[in-house]
């Protein structure tokens, strides 16, 4: 007999919310709320496997995206996969605008906020704000003061935490000015859920996601002036904790990813060092911290910043979004005096409230708190925060989180300027899938504003963070909480959308002609370290083999000695083979917004089997695997990727590595002294004996391998062919011919040419030597040129 | 009294470096009634590319310098003609200690003037219990607070030992304190220490005193360098005072003021940045002399 279907009015097996919380899916009367109904007759129906099946779809579009965020355990810092929990959370689109009318207002008073305490502060003269929790205040950032954006806002993309309140009202939880992480791991999320729902999500009215990024793009590019590089994101750099979104974003939106050591400051504008010089670049969407932007004003012991930043901004030569200082508005304190300063500042109440907060530096206020303390969190009241961090509490429902003072009486009385105490709040629930079921998890919303022509809008969804358990506390991904997507549900079917438009005016531009240098740095060195590890490797495998075959033989003698010399120890996995890629692997971090993702995973792919599964392999089968999954990046690059400046670097990279290890190899392979078999072996790593077989069938001496090795250009390993395709790639770098050849031009013209007329005879162990020193000359001045 | 104030601050970079940008915080205040720059000049050699004035948010003019060539120097030369007089006598002894707080809490002002900014931990001082323990056995809550200021600097002059070898300008004051040895900077940064523990906001003040001591007075510390002494806010109605705690003095005629900051961080005479792996070497000269009628 078939089970009868579950009707959607029903909850599902098993799931019981908890009394005093309200929850998502279920009303009071433990009914299925309208908009879940259609979401939960699809779930209900789906087979333990089908739904397993799914989710793992979900988890693979996320890894093949290689979404990940850094997680500091301890002292070590790593790489996690995306916390993604797979069931989204809904919202009519009624209650959304709602939402975002109210988020809308509370956006324009932070800007007025801000305004007032970077300018006249008049609400302090007032009374309406303590000056302590300015003047006590690490984000409020003084070089600031009296400082007037140059677009005329503050405030340009921020972002809110809600909760739902037990009466079902939402409040805000955080407010996130500073540099609000997360919208672009909204479309992870949405990527996720649209393919484990594939055949639910298209029918469901879901309120789609790119039109956000869309206008948010062109507000950018209005704040841009003509002749400028296009807006940047500035980055603390890949060992930031959200790197992937701003790489991801970047590539998203078409932004320029820059770090602090890619701008340098002149005439009161930033300039982004480019393969092409000092390029001007006026709007930076900022994802560093304050204190961290400019060693010269702010935080001195900065590497990650720009001197002169905060001069510029003085100057008004750049827009920052947000502006440097706007992590004031993060401060916990402040949520006790928005409810009066919003009537102060605009006129009207707040149209969301904000989780009640009193500050514990006012006498009424400290009794207060002292009076409800089973009631309230304690915690510091500059923190900026998420809400219920555990690290952040120093106190929980009247029972002391910290050791710092014997009892609340103590603290309070001893540290009560430090301190707020805040409403213990209950969040709503919403359903996660544990153990083969639903079951209600703790919720909070991520909303995200952005300015536009017309004034804020919203991103409609993509965020919301699950609990692990029922404790508040348990909320945060570093405390194994998650993730997942939100989906706006509207009343009509909403048609797909993309970043792509299919209308308008169309301006077609180089990708990478704003190319920064540092980036065309990393691609020169990826394409080196990439070559250089597969040079070693087809070295040890030859050697490997050989070894395999007899115990002992001058030419395995020599092989080896030419490896020590090389730096290569008779390993199992040498260690030069390793750092070259994780070298390669360092290089590729840093180009997420210029590399596909299917070339970041080949190259994870690698690294992955040199840490971990290159040891369950035969060691006469490990080169082999290590070379096939070399062969799969170099592959990817060369096949797919644009024909653009980026590319070339990386082309350049490979061909100046695998030109000097040619000549370095074919220079002690092809010595007089060198033993029996040195010759094979010579073709045997650069994959060239059966081509030497058919040239010269079964005759073989220094000379042939010279020849085919160095001087025959169409042979793609031969030195010859590296120098040409060297000589190509260097004559189309900006300014290659102007009214003089460039030096670099020059260098490897000349080296072409030396070697072209070259006899086989002729070329011995010195002068393969001397190129190679050559070429190494014309990495530093290609470096010098272009990648400083 | 009229001044001739010379400064001379010497760079050298070995290797040479470009690209290097600098704040300099070393014009004379003016300050209405008190000291007035008649005329200043500031000469940097090499010629920097770039060069602009703004104030900073405690009201000191700061020169932004910016050297995009390589320069293996940088010579930056002030000169002044400074007329100064001793601050007005406060009218009275102002709030008594105990009264402090109150003042503060009830002062609705965030300006470069306002005494939030020096009450709490700034950059270089965090708060010191035994700074804070020395200010107590010294002030009691029913001093009043000009009073317990003075005291305060004579005590610590007292138990402090004048002595340029045994800080760097990067010592921490605690270090300096706990040895009980030190030069202008730290007998400043400890008496600030001593009276935010004890409640009063207090800063931190660059400057310069006279070279030649006047006929018959003694030669005062800190002729040679750069001086520095503390300015301590003692109400609403007597506002700011200073003491020099370097020479247990009030700061009269023979000091010229700088820079005010909440501590050394904020009014270094120079900060710079450059792209360098190599090293450099400072040195820094001082003249203060009363003008000659010419």
């Amino acid at each position: 007999m078939q089970p009868a279907p579950l009707t959607s009015l029903q909850a599902p097996a098993g799931y019981a919310p908890v009394a005093g919380a309200p929850d998502e899916l279920l009303d009071e009367s433990g009914n299925v709320r309208p908009v879940w109904r259609a979401f939960l007759d699809h779930f209900s129906a789906l087979s333990p496997d089908d739904i397993a099946s799914r989710f793992a779809l979900g988890d693979q579009y996320l890894a093949d995206s290689g979404v990940y965020f850094r997680h500091a355990d301890g002292a070590v810092s790593r790489e996690r996969s995306w916390p993604l929990s797979h069931v989204p959370v809904l919202i009519a689109e009624e209650e959304w605008t709602a939402i975002v009318a109210g988020l809308s207002h509370r956006a324009d008073l932070l800007e007025a906020l801000m305004r007032d305490v970077y300018g006249e502060n008049a609400l302090v003269a007032e009374g309406a704000l303590p000056a302590q929790l300015l003047a006590r205040n690490p984000e409020w950032v003084r070089p600031m003061l009296g400082v007037a954006p140059r677009s005329g806002s503050y405030l340009h993309f921020v972002s809110f935490e809600l909760g739902r309140s037990p009466s079902g009202q939402w409040w805000v939880l955080n407010d996130r000015t500073q540099a609000p992480s997360g919208a672009g791991f909204a479309l992870e999320n949405r990527g996720a859920t649209s393919r484990i729902f594939a055949d639910f999500f298209p029918r469901a009215n879901v309120r789609r996601l790119a039109g956000f990024f869309r206008s948010f793009r062109a507000h950018l590019d209005d704040l841009r002036s003509d002749g400028s590089a296009p807006p940047a994101i500035l980055t603390p750099g890949p060992h930031a904790d959200t790197y992937f979104e701003h790489a991801f974003t970047a590539r998203y939106l078409g932004l320029l990813l820059v770090e602090g050591e890619d701008l340098v400051v002149e005439q009161g504008r930033p300039m982004v060092r480019t393969i092409s010089g000092l390029k001007p670049i006026d709007v930076l969407w900022r994802r560093i911290d304050a204190s961290f932007a400019d060693p010269l004003e702010l935080n001195e012991h900065s590497r990650i910043g720009t001197p002169g930043l905060i001069g510029a901004l003085r100057q008004q030569g750049v827009t920052m979004i947000n502006a440097v200082g706007s992590g004031v508005l993060e401060t916990r304190a402040l949520m006790a005096f928005l409810p009066r300063i919003s009537e102060r500042l605009t006129g009207e109440p707040l149209r969301l409230p904000n989780i009640a907060t009193w500050w514990c530096g006012q006498e009424a206020e400290r009794a207060h708190v002292r009076a409800n303390i089973a009631a309230m969190t304690v915690s510091p009241a500059m923190s900026t925060r998420l809400s219920f961090d555990p690290d952040d509490m120093a106190a929980l429902a009247g029972a002391m989180r910290t050791d710092a003072h014997t009892t609340i009486e103590d603290m309070l009385a001893a540290e009560g300027e430090a301190l707020v105490g805040q409403e213990a709040v209950t969040l709503s629930t919403s359903p996660a899938y544990i153990d083969g079921a639903l079951a209600p998890r703790p919720m909070t919303l991520r909303v995200f504003l952005a300015r536009g022509r017309d004034g804020w809008f919203a991103l409609p969804g993509g965020y919301a963070r699950i609990g692990r358990s029922m404790d508040v506390t348990a909320l945060g991904m570093h405390a194994g909480g998650s993730c997942t997507d939100v989906w706006v549900v509207a009343d009509s079917a909403q048609p797909p959308d993309t970043m792509i438009q299919t209308s308008g005016r169309v301006v077609a531009s180089d990708p990478s002609a704003d190319l920064p240098s540092r980036a065309a740095d990393n691609l020169f060195w990826l394409g080196r370290y990439v070559e250089r590890a597969e040079y070693l490797a087809r070295l040890k495998r030859a050697y490997d083999i050989r070894r395999a075959e007899t115990i002992d033989s001058p030419l395995i003698d020599y092989l080896a000695g030419y490896l020590r010399f090389l730096g290569v120890e008779i390993a199992d996995m040498p260690s030069s083979i390793v750092e070259a890629v994780r070298a390669a692997g360092l290089c590729a971090a840093r180009l997420r917004d210029r590399l596909s993702p299917d070339g970041l995973v080949a190259i994870t792919r690698i690294e992955r089997f040199i840490d971990a599964e290159a040891a369950a392999l035969p060691l006469a089968a490990r080169m082999g695997e290590l070379l096939r999954r070399m062969v799969g990046f170099s592959g990817l690059v060369h096949e797919n990727m644009y024909r653009s400046l980026a590319w070339r670097f990386l082309s350049i990279g490979r061909a100046l590595e695998r030109a000097m290890t040619t000549a370095s190899l074919v220079a002690s392979l092809t010595h007089p002294d060198a033993p029996a078999g040195a010759l094979e072996a010579a073709l045997d790593c650069l994959d060239s004996r059966l081509v030497h077989q058919q040239k010269y069938g079964f005759s073989i001496s220094p000379e042939t391998v010279k020849a085919l090795l160095c001087l025959d250009g169409a042979n793609p390993r031969a030195l010859m062919h590296q120098l040409s395709e060297l000589k190509e790639h260097i004559a189309v770098l900006p300014g290659a011919i102007a009214d003089t050849m460039s030096p670099t031009l020059k260098a490897v013209m000349q080296l072409h040419t030396r070697l072209a007329v070259q006899a086989p005879e002729e070329l011995d162990a010195g002068g393969l030597l001397a190129l190679r020193a050559e070429l190494s000359a014309l990495s530093d001045a290609l470096a010098a040129a272009y990648l400083s | 009294m009229l001044y001739d104030l010379g400064l001379r601050i010497a760079f050298a970079y070995e290797p040479p470096v470009r690209l290097s940008r600098h704040l300099l915080r070393v014009f004379p205040r003016d300050i209405p009634g008190v000291q007035r720059a008649i005329a200043t000049d500031l000469a940097i050699d090499p010629l920097p590319e770039e060069r602009s004035v703004f104030t900073d948010a405690f009201g000191n003019r700061t020169q932004d310098v910016f050297l995009r060539n390589e320069h293996a120097r940088l010579d930056i030369r002030l000169t002044s003609r400074v007329e100064r007089h001793a601050p007005p006598a406060p009218p009275a002894a102002g709030p008594l200690m105990e009264e402090l707080p109150a003042a503060l809490e009830a002062t609705h002002a965030l300006d470069g003037e306002s005494p939030h900014h020096f009450i709490g931990p700034s950059q270089l001082i965090r708060p010191s219990p035994e700074a804070a323990a020395f200010a107590r056995g010294v002030v009691h809550p029913g001093a009043p607070c000009a009073d317990a200021v003075r005291a305060l600097g004579q005590a610590l002059h007292a138990a402090m030992t004048f002595d340029p070898g045994a800080t760097e300008v990067d010592t921490p004051y605690e270090e300096a304190f706990a040895r009980r040895r030190g030069v202008c900077q730290d007998f400043t940064h400890i008496m600030i220490a001593c009276l935010r523990g004890v409640g009063v906001p207090a800063a931190y003040v660059s400057g310069f005193i006279r070279t030649i001591p006047p006929p018959g007075q003694e030669r005062l510390a800190g002729a040679d360098a750069m001086h520095a002494w503390v300015r301590a806010w003692c109400g609403p109605n007597l506002g700011w005072i200073e003491y020099d705690p370097t020479n247990a003095v009030d700061v009269a005629e023979q000091h010229v003021v700088v820079a005010y900051g909440r501590d050394y961080f904020d009014v270094a005479p120079t900060k710079g940045v450059l792209r360098t792996a190599g090293a450099h070497e400072a040195s820094l000269a001082v003249d203060l002399t009363e003008a000659v009628a010419r």
